[in-house]
């Protein structure tokens, strides 16, 4: 009964990993208390976007990941 | 003839190798032979400073799904015949091309203009992460690469109207 948590870009280095498993279900506030405090705060920040089962949340804060889902947590993009 | 082909009228591709700018653009011009006018943008990693390596990473579940998104609203928004968006993952050094994008069209303004907002999405609203590596030694440093806030007000340019 997991989630499968994915640290793209720059949050990787924040977290130390480019993955990570959670228990399920997973939703905002218990995403905020398992990641890293630096990942945590990247979370609140408007232009870090959060996808759950290949589609981009329209409000991050109303994850609700079930088991086997896969979370992704997505920076601000630089493409180009 | 081309030595490849491109799908008409639209063409995105996400590609792990590098890729021929000749080839994709002849290739591209014989899939649309009746357009007046074909405008093309190619960026390639910048041969300055200190940076050894480019390595761009996505999301692959969202990044294809979200260029052809990107040149789909280019397609509704102007009068085109076609679009090619091609964007590299993995890694990179200097002088090689990261992104192709292509418009053809009967007239040049629609092709300009297309090309112009697919790049300015692309920048910094497609599913890419780019970071450089700099400095001497084997190794080097690695850096991430921030979008600027041209790159923003760039895409918000298209917003406006």
């Amino acid at each position: 009964m997991s989630v499968k948590v994915l640290f793209l870009g720059p949050l990787a280095d924040l977290e130390g990993a480019s993955e990570r498993e959670f228990d399920a279900p997973l939703d905002w506030p218990g995403l905020l208390s398992q990641v890293s405090d630096n990942v945590a705060g990247q979370l609140l920040e408007a232009r870090v976007n959060i996808a759950c089962g290949g589609k981009v949340l329209p409000e991050k804060t109303t994850l609700q990941a079930r088991d086997g889902d896969e979370v992704a947590l997505l920076p601000p993009v630089s493409g180009g | 003839m081309a030595r490849i082909a491109v799908n008409a009228p639209v063409d995105v591709r996400v590609l792990e190798n590098g890729f021929s700018v000749g080839e994709a653009l002849a290739a591209f011009n014989a899939a649309h032979p009746d357009s007046g006018g074909i405008t093309s943008f190619v960026g390639t990693v910048r041969p300055d400073g200190e940076v050894k390596a480019l390595e761009l990473t996505h999301y692959e579940p969202l990044t294809l799904p979200g260029m052809e998104e990107i040149a789909a609203q280019a397609m509704e928004r102007w009068s085109l015949d076609g679009m090619l968006a091609w964007h590299r993952v993995g890694m990179l050094t200097p002088g090689q091309s990261i992104v192709l994008v292509a418009a053809a069209a009967r007239h040049r303004r629609a092709a300009f203009e297309a090309t112009d907002f697919v790049m300015d999405h692309l920048k910094s609203a497609a599913w890419f992460w780019k970071r450089e590596q700099r400095g001497t030694g084997a190794d080097g440093a690695w850096h991430w690469i921030s979008p600027r806030d041209a790159d923003y007000s760039d895409r918000a340019r298209w917003e406006k109207e």
